[in-house]
């Protein structure tokens, strides 16, 4: 379908960027890799008059090393970031969940932060950075702020970047040498999760020393699962101790019901997978 | 014997059995073809549709001096205006005499009946500047309850057409006592319940949507002495009839191509508002015109397919014997009846009763009118409900007596040495061997080892149950006998047509009535005409899908292409040669009973003289040295109607594990032998088989077309109406006996829709025989984890999906809100089961 006609420019810096949002306000609205904006406007349901594309700024691009922490420009595909040594090495839950993220084209093309920004309840990647602490880098006109994860994911495809601002980066605490599983519950392959648990473990002398854990699709935003990590804490990574504390996953979740699964389902669901997730990070599985 | 059998094996290797590559396929796959969207005309203009978000509403108004104004905007059209050049989209098989029908314009000037419907139509430059213009048109409506669940609308709670006073459609039965093809059903149900075995079930065949993969284009060019219609459709012949009888211009001013077709899967087996539309518009205007559709336009206003309630009680003896099946069907033709409509229903009358002996059948239909998209044939079209029912039920009938599904199945299936056999629907099957398939089926899956590992696994509690599934299918296909069509009351013959022209050069045109859209007939039909009349392969061009180039057909749908459309082809090819004879005769000096043809060759027996059919061709073409009072010109023409219907078969055997914890499904393993007759060409085959199995699986698992309760369609995009990948499946094992078919030259079957009608109760079949002893005797469809999950917690057959059906690209992504998109989503709730009488 054909979207309504637009305005297009393609700045080459993160500040004509700001400017250009500046200028056109609420008729404007950012292109990342397009992937969830251009079947918004294809369908019609969104109508910016203004597209901004920030496929120019070289800056907004690839996955650097900052000391404890790794940072990933806004810009990144999904397929570099997939494959990024760094990322495997610091953050292998993203790596996991960007492995089973829509299929080779979309991860092509889709970005690192649009996915994030776009901030569908249902998108792989916001449960990967709120289980990993991640820290969202947002640019405005009047500088950078830095928000943490628990503050980024405000409700559905809302985040905490404003109306004038731009998310440059995503930092990504490091936490080398961790087990990580994103257990991803879907019926065809190319789906959105119905449910998905994303779990990262530090497993010391066959115990569990941390969890953190990550829950797609269980409520208008990513959400972690707290009352299991504090269950797991210190425990055996044994199938009967993590099955015990997945019993959790679902407390304080408030799933959608759809085609796909009513809410009480998809509470089993999230219970059965975090357990699953876990002893996979675990090496327990 | 055929003349190719006769010609000695070291000349020419034969075409017929050969896995040629496509030939098509190099101009398909690289884009280097014309679609209907392709098409460019000098002066062209572009039609957006004004389509009613409402299911059921009146009309109040509609404003379109907006859009009027708006850049490069032509014209805007609204029903009124077109009035009576517009025609009507028409039914053209009536099931009874009595069938209530509601007049469908293809753009309504008064009401809409269901979500989609076409309320107006831009006319502009450019495809966007229409686009754009549509949202300017301002209708207005004034809601209407409407009439959207199927059981509902049967008991006329909501009339989908007020003025039609009802919803029922039409009431087709079928009586074995009546038609004294059998007993009376109700006598053997009361003995059964008496003393043998009743199983009465009910069960959904779910909504679906064909899906293909070109969305559908139509180019109405009126500058010409010929109208010209261009279409992405299955049959160009019968879409020139209908434009004929409905819109008043002579059939002969009407010229109707269909390009290269991107599929169709019955989809486009339909003449569709959008095609009228068109041509009203380019008739008004004296211009070119082209409607593209969009993939969401293509979900909600192309046909819709299956869509049924089955009720169903069979009765047997205490050993298994079948003695009685009675079906009850209610089929949803959505808001108008299509263009077969409820025949769909009607094509599967004959086949419920399948492979087995059943002495007493009574089928009945009612179709019923609701608000919602239109339903037609979709592949299969109507052997797909009647296979998964009998299929499903003789599942049942295993698990009361105690035996193996297999075991029942071979109690009562007709026997190899019992053909040709007339059941209780009355047709006669001519071939086929059950026994055979089954045993190589069998032994292809490893039957015995998997039900070995299905015990296992249920004695130690493995939380992934393992379930087999079987569907020993068969089916009836190659559309039609003329004269059992018009005992039907279907408005049009069976038959097929086909040209062959040989060239002055030796090359040959053959011109054939069916009318591919992805099937490969230039491939099969150059095999058969290469084999027929001894040349190559490549000196064959199969020509079709042009009523100025192919004026006669019937076009293609119900595997008809090669079992009819061949057999037409075949004897045209033997015309030819007829012709030539005389000819080669005469040029060779010898009497016609001294010549015989073999490969490719005219030879005077007994001497090493003779001529190359091609040497004919040229010495015809110039005419020079003819017998006295023979034309000059081999080509033929011959026009076949089939004596009978065709009866391929085959076993599907399919092996599913369980997750009892989540209720996901894994595929492991699914074989079919089918017996199709003799196969032309393989890999064509495969290719059927394998997209013919997805298809059929997807509608066991995957597609559902879930409406919401004011009648909006929920899975309206890609996002939310499952189709399944290639990541999705996995490798078939296939394979086939043959047992040719003994009403065609070539001895060949149907094979397009096997795949489809056989591989949905295999699959259900298997899942639910995984679960059963959790107390489930049936799923759903399609079977969703959420579903498998609450059959094994008690909760039947996991028919409602509560809560909130809300599309992935609602409302909520639009406005960055927190409301969600649609309302509510699937109530329909399971059948009701119930099992009587004695049993293990
Ligand atoms: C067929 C298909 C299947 C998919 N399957 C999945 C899946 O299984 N899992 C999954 O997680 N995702 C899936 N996606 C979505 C995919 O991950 C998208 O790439 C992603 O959601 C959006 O990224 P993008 O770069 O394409 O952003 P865009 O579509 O360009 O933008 C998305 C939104 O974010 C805003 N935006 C983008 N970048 C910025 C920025 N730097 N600062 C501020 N705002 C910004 C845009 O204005 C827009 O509103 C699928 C997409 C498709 C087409």
């Amino acid at each position: 379908m054909i979207p309504v006609a637009f305005d297009y420019v393609a700045p080459t810096s993160v500040e004509d960027a700001l400017a250009a949002l500046a200028q056109h306000g609420d008729d404007a609205k950012i292109i990342a890799g397009g992937q969830s904006l251009l079947p918004v406007l294809r369908m019609r349901l969104n109508a910016p008059e203004m597209i901004i594309d920030l496929g120019k700024i070289e800056s907004l691009r690839g996955v650097r090393d900052d000391g404890d922490a790794i940072v990933v420009g806004a810009m990144t595909p999904h397929s570099v970031v997939g494959s990024d040594p760094l990322v495997a090495e610091h953050a292998a839950l993203v790596a996991k969940a960007i492995e089973h993220l829509a299929d080779a084209q979309v991860r092509h093309r889709g970005t690192f932060g649009g996915a994030l920004a776009h901030a569908d309840p249902a998108g792989d990647l916001g449960a990967p950075a709120l289980a990993l602490g991640a820290e969202f880098v947002i640019q405005g006109a009047g500088g950078t702020r830095t928000v943490a994860a628990d503050d980024f994911f405000v409700d559905l495809f809302e985040t905490a970047i404003g109306e004038d601002e731009i998310l440059t980066a995503v930092r990504i605490p490091k936490r080398t040498g961790w087990g990580a599983h994103y257990e991803k519950f879907v019926r065809v392959a190319h789906q959105w999760p119905i449910v998905a648990v994303a779990a990262t473990v530090r497993v010391d002398g066959g115990s569990i020393a941390e969890a953190r854990i990550g829950l797609t699709n269980m409520g208008s935003t990513p959400v972690r699962a707290r009352a299991v990590e504090d269950a797991l804490a210190g425990q055996p990574a044994t199938e009967d101790a993590v099955r015990a504390a997945a019993q959790q996953a679902a407390a304080g979740t408030d799933p959608p019901s759809d085609l796909n699964g009513a809410a009480d389902y998809r509470r089993h669901l999230a219970r059965v997978l975090t357990r699953r997730a876990v002893l996979a990070a675990a090496g327990a599985a | 014997m055929t003349a190719t059998q006769e010609r000695p094996s070291e000349e020419v290797e034969r075409e017929i059995g050969r896995d040629r590559r496509r030939k098509e396929d190099q101009r398909l796959i690289t884009g280097r073809t014309r679609w209907t969207d392709n098409l460019t005309l000098p002066g062209m203009l572009h039609l957006a549709m004004v389509r009613s978000p409402f299911a059921h509403a009146k009309i109040v108004s509609i404003d379109t001096s907006a859009a009027k104004a708006a850049t490069n905007v032509v014209d805007v059209f609204t029903g009124p205006e077109l009035g009576e050049t517009l025609g009507v989209n028409i039914n053209a098989w009536p099931i009874t005499p009595e069938q209530v029908t509601p007049t469908h314009s293809p753009m309504p000037a008064d009401r809409v009946a269901f979500a989609g419907e076409i309320v107006a139509v831009v006319v502009a430059r450019t495809a966007a500047e229409a686009r754009d213009a549509a949202e300017l048109v301002d209708v207005e409506y004034d809601e209407l309850p409407a009439a959207l669940d199927l059981k509902s609308a049967a008991a006329d709670e909501v009339l989908a057409h007020p003025d039609l006073g009802t919803n029922k459609s039409a009431l087709w039965v079928f009586d074995s006592g009546e038609a004294g093809t059998g007993a009376p059903v109700e006598d053997a149900i009361s003995k059964a319940r008496a003393d043998g075995i009743v199983i009465e079930r009910e069960y959904r065949q779910q909504r679906l949507i064909p899906a293909f993969m070109e969305p559908r284009s139509v180019v109405v060019d009126p500058t010409g002495e010929q109208y010209v219609m261009y279409s992405a459709t299955q049959i160009p012949h019968i879409l020139r009839f209908a434009l004929a009888a409905t819109t008043g211009v002579p059939e002969s001013k009407i010229r109707v191509i269909a390009p290269d077709v991107g599929g169709g899967f019955g989809g486009k087996l339909q003449t569709t508002p959008e095609e009228w539309i068109a041509w009203a518009v380019g008739r008004r205007l004296g211009k070119p015109v082209k409607y593209t559709e969009t993939r969401s336009e293509s979900l909600v206003s192309a046909h819709h397919g299956r869509d049924q309630w089955q009720k169903l009680t069979l009765a047997a003896e205490k050993d298994g014997t079948v003695t009685g099946l009675k079906v009850e069907l209610l089929a949803d033709l959505g808001a108008y009846v299509a263009i077969v409509g409820g025949g769909v229903p009607v094509l599967g009358a004959f086949m419920f009763n399948a492979i087995y002996k059943f002495p007493a059948y009574h089928f009945s239909v009612q179709t019923v009118l609701t608000n919602k998209t239109w339903t037609d044939a979709y592949r299969g079209a109507g052997r797909p409900e009647a296979t998964y029912a009998i299929e499903r039920l003789m599942d049942e009938l295993a698990v009361e007596v105690g035996v193996d599904p297999l075991e029942i199945r071979e109690k009562n299936w007709i026997k190899h040495e019992e053909f040709p056999f007339t059941t209780v629907a009355g047709l006669e099957y001519d071939s086929g061997n059950y026994e055979a398939a089954t045993a190589r089926a069998k032994e292809m899956i490893g039957y015995d080892e998997l039900r070995a590992e299905q015990r296992r696994r249920r004695e130690s509690g493995d939380p992934v149950q393992l379930g087999i599934g079987v569907s020993t299918f068969t089916e009836m296909c190659g559309l039609a006998p003329s004269r059992v069509l018009g005992q039907l009351d279907y408005g049009a013959g069976g038959w097929e047509h086909a040209s062959v022209r040989m060239l002055a050069t030796g090359k040959v045109e053959v011109v054939t009535g069916a009318s591919a859209h992805g099937q490969g007939h230039e491939t099969a039909f150059s095999q058969i005409v290469a084999d027929r009349l001894g040349v190559a392969f490549e000196d064959v061009e199969i020509l079709h899908g042009d009523t100025q180039v192919a004026p006669k057909g019937m076009d293609t749908y119900g595997s008809r292409s090669l079992v009819v459309g061949g057999e037409a082809l075949v004897r045209a090819a033997d015309k030819v040669i007829e012709k030539a004879k005389p000819i080669a005769a005469h040029l060779l000096e010898a009497s016609a009973d001294d010549l015989e043809f073999t490969g490719g060759r005219f030879s005077v027996r007994g001497t090493d003289q003779g001529m190359a059919i091609g040497e004919v061709a040229l010495a015809t073409f110039a005419a020079h040295n003819l017998p006295d009072g023979v034309e000059p010109s081999l080509d033929s023409d011959a026009t076949y109607d089939p004596v009978a219907f065709n009866f391929p078969h085959g076993t599907h055997l399919c092996a599913m594990e369980v997750d009892t914890e989540t209720g996901e499904l894994r595929m492991r393993k699914y074989v079919c032998c089918d017996d199709i007759g003799n196969i032309i060409n393989p890999l064509i085959v495969s290719g059927q088989v394998h997209g013919g199995l997805v298809q059929g699986i997807a509608q066991a698992l995957w597609e559902e077309a879930v409406y919401d309760e004011s009648g909006t369609l929920v899975s309206g995009s890609f996002v939310d109406y499952l189709l399944p990948t290639a990541a999705d499946t996995i490798s078939f094992d296939i394979d086939h006996t043959t047992s040719p078919s003994l009403t065609n030259t070539l001895g060949t079957k149907g094979v397009g829709e096997a795949g489809t009608i056989a591989s949905t109760p295999a699959v259900v079949n298997a899942v639910v025989d995984a679960v059963r002893h959790f107390g489930v005797n049936d799923i759903q469809m399609p079977c969703t984890p959420e579903r498998v999950w609450r059959a094994i917690n008690g909760a039947g057959a996991g028919g409602s999906t509560e809560g909130a059906a809300m599309p992935h690209f609602g409302e909520a992504e639009a406005s960055g809100t927190s409301e969600g998109g649609g309302a509510m989503g699937n109530q329909e709730q399971p059948g009701t089961s119930s099992t009587e009488g004695a049993g293990a």
